[in-house]
């Protein structure tokens, strides 16, 4: 179980917002990465993100250019998960091969607010937030490796180290 | 069952039957990557691998930020120059020869059949020769570089069918942003589009580039025609390898089908800040502006410089705007410039930038200040993409850019024609 607070954006969030286009050449350390993330869409988030926090979206998080310090930055202010209705696709996969979890969920994406404090389940596949329970799209067997060695990085590492 | 080309050609890849939904592991033909290639090196070098695996796979283009804006891009591209020598990439193309989706074509490496991945959400282009084309993160690109392989979702596909003839001032953009406006930025998300029906064959290469390149707007994991006599005969002066046609049977199985009679298109305009925010040119006419950007991987080809030159010819550009021409390709530039298109785009007051990504991401070479407004025949108009976040930025095809250009407000291209 992970708790954390909630921060609510709505749908068609691209990645120039969660991560500035303008530098993503010249940005490369994570620190510096989380403090310039969701500049363009909400300057208090990343002054008050705490480890743990959780972005709850709308449809479509993500759309736009596959910069990967979209995920990145987002991992790096300590967010734990994303929750959304939809992703788009190259930020799910950015996100699983960063070991950002990325969570579908209408539910939960309706019903939670700024603010609102929960835990994720994350076997079980529940969002909780006091009374009220949200279950999620469990993540397809053939990520699962990939999220469970902590990123597509350790993972092909160790499929390398073990000649496969 | 029939299958689509999505299935056939991951199919062929995973050497097994495959459907929509299942997830294969599999060893791309090509994969691209461009200044990001810095990154993707630092990503590389964290697995511990001391060679590239199959380094005739890789296709390394230099487009972003060139020339070198400043100190820190200029280190990236020597990082970059140093890497490919090092590890003897055989198919690296520094600064001079254009945008990477351009450049990977015009080059032969967009073949049909091929499965063609590249850390650039917009390699999705390569659909319009009939390949299987996605866009993957670097982290990604990395994973290839050392082991070889990607995990790929087969995708279900979505068959837009065109019927019917373009009308005159109408072309491939506008076409796709209505298709995009119709139907939202998602409405493809994870899935395959087949532009095909009666009409599809009508399209150029140039124009179907246009169209595979921004079905990635529309959440696409891939977008393709399937291949045709155009096609052959585009890719048989440029093939670097044997490939094999492939096409979905007739039998294949698509989530949804869309009909688009093209006679009935008008021009069309995105407006800020989504792709899917779309209207009609006429419905914005009048709208001042100050900077047009016509050119990039969408809208930087032969035809489009023609057109834009056709419109401007003998005429001056307004003196309120900057007109910015950005060929897509070293090839486009020396094709435009033996035509005189150069010429006249100059004459009439345009800078012409060298070819490259140049202000399509906001990096460098005509950023937009605090209130300023673009009319720009890329593909992406988010806040901020292009400069200040609080610019704007309209898509619009080269017609439109052009015409608006000339009359220092947004302009309906069919009275120039
Ligand atoms: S021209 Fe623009 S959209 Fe195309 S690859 Fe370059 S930055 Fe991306």
């Amino acid at each position: 179980m992970s708790k954390g607070r909630v921060w609510k954006y709505g749908d068609d969030i691209n990645t120039d917002v969660i991560f500035p286009g303008r530098y993503t050449y010249k940005i490369m350390e994570p620190a510096e990465m989380a403090a310039h993330a969701m500049e363009d869409l909400d300057a208090e988030f990343a002054r008050n993100v705490r480890p743990g926090d959780v972005i709850v979206a709308g449809k479509n998080f993500g759309c736009g250019s596959s910069r990967e310090q979209a995920a990145a930055c987002l991992r790096a202010a300590g967010v734990q998960a994303v929750v959304a209705k939809s992703f788009a696709r190259i930020y799910f996969r950015n996100a699983i091969n960063l070991g950002l979890a990325v969570l579908q969920c209408e539910e939960a994406s309706d019903a939670l607010r700024t603010g609102d404090e929960i835990e994720i389940d994350y076997p079980a596949g529940k969002i909780i937030s006091g009374e009220r329970v949200f279950k999620f799209f469990p993540l397809p067997d053939s990520v699962i490796g990939i999220i469970e060695a902590g990123g597509l990085i350790e993972f092909t590492k160790e499929k390398l180290a073990s000649g496969g | 069952m029939g299958k689509t080309l999505s299935e056939k050609i991951l199919g062929n890849k995973a050497g097994r039957e495959v459907g929509a939904g299942e997830v294969v592991t599999v060893a791309p033909d090509t994969c691209l990557s461009h200044d990001n290639s810095a990154a993707i090196i630092g990503e590389f070098k964290k697995m511990g691998v001391e060679r590239v695996k199959a380094p005739a796979k890789l296709v390394i283009i230099l487009d972003h930020i060139v020339p070198a804006a400043d100190e820190k891009y200029a280190q990236n591209h020597k990082t970059i120059r140093e890497f490919v020598a090092a590890q003897g990439i055989p198919n690296f193309f520094d600064i001079q020869h254009g945008v990477c989706h351009q450049v990977l074509s015009e080059a032969g490496f967009a073949l049909p059949g091929k499965l063609i991945v590249g850390s650039d959400s917009h390699t999705t282009t390569y659909g319009a020769f009939g390949a299987f084309a996605a866009g993957i993160g670097r982290t990604e690109a990395a994973s290839i570089w050392a082991a070889d392989e990607i995990w790929l979702r087969v995708p279900e596909t979505l068959r837009i069918e065109f019927s019917g003839k373009l009308p005159a001032g109408v072309f491939a953009k506008d076409v796709i942003l209505k298709v995009i406006g119709d139907n939202g930025a998602d409405r493809a998300n994870y899935k395959a589009i087949e532009f095909a029906g009666p009409a599809a064959g009508d399209f150029s290469l140039a124009s179907r580039m246009v169209l595979a390149n921004m079905a990635a707007e529309m959440g696409a994991k891939n977008g393709y025609f399937e291949p045709d006599e155009k096609t052959l005969a585009w890719v048989k002066a440029r093939a670097r390898a044997d490939y094999e046609v492939v096409r979905s049977d007739d039998d294949a199985d698509y989530e949804a089908i869309l009909g688009y009679d093209l006679s009935v298109i008008e021009p069309q305009i995105a407006c800020p800040h989504t792709v899917d925010h779309v209207r009609l040119v006429r419905e914005v006419e009048g709208m001042p502006f100050h900077q047009a950007l016509i050119g990039t991987c969408t809208n930087g080809r032969l035809e489009d410089i023609e057109i834009a030159a056709h419109i401007m010819k003998g005429k001056k550009v307004h003196p309120g705007v900057r007109a910015l021409v950005l060929p897509a390709s070293r090839e486009v530039y020396v094709d435009a410039m033996r035509r005189g298109l150069l010429e006249i785009l100059s004459e009439a007051g345009c800078v012409i930038l060298n070819p490259g990504c140049g202000p399509c991401l906001g990096a460098h070479q005509g950023l937009l200040a605090a209130g300023e407004v673009v009319v720009s025949t890329s593909n992406r108009n988010f806040r901020g993409r292009m400069g200040s976040r609080d610019s704007e930025i309209y898509l619009a095809s080269p017609a439109t850019a052009a015409a608006s250009a000339l009359e220092g407000k947004i302009t309906d291209p069919r009275k120039h024609l």
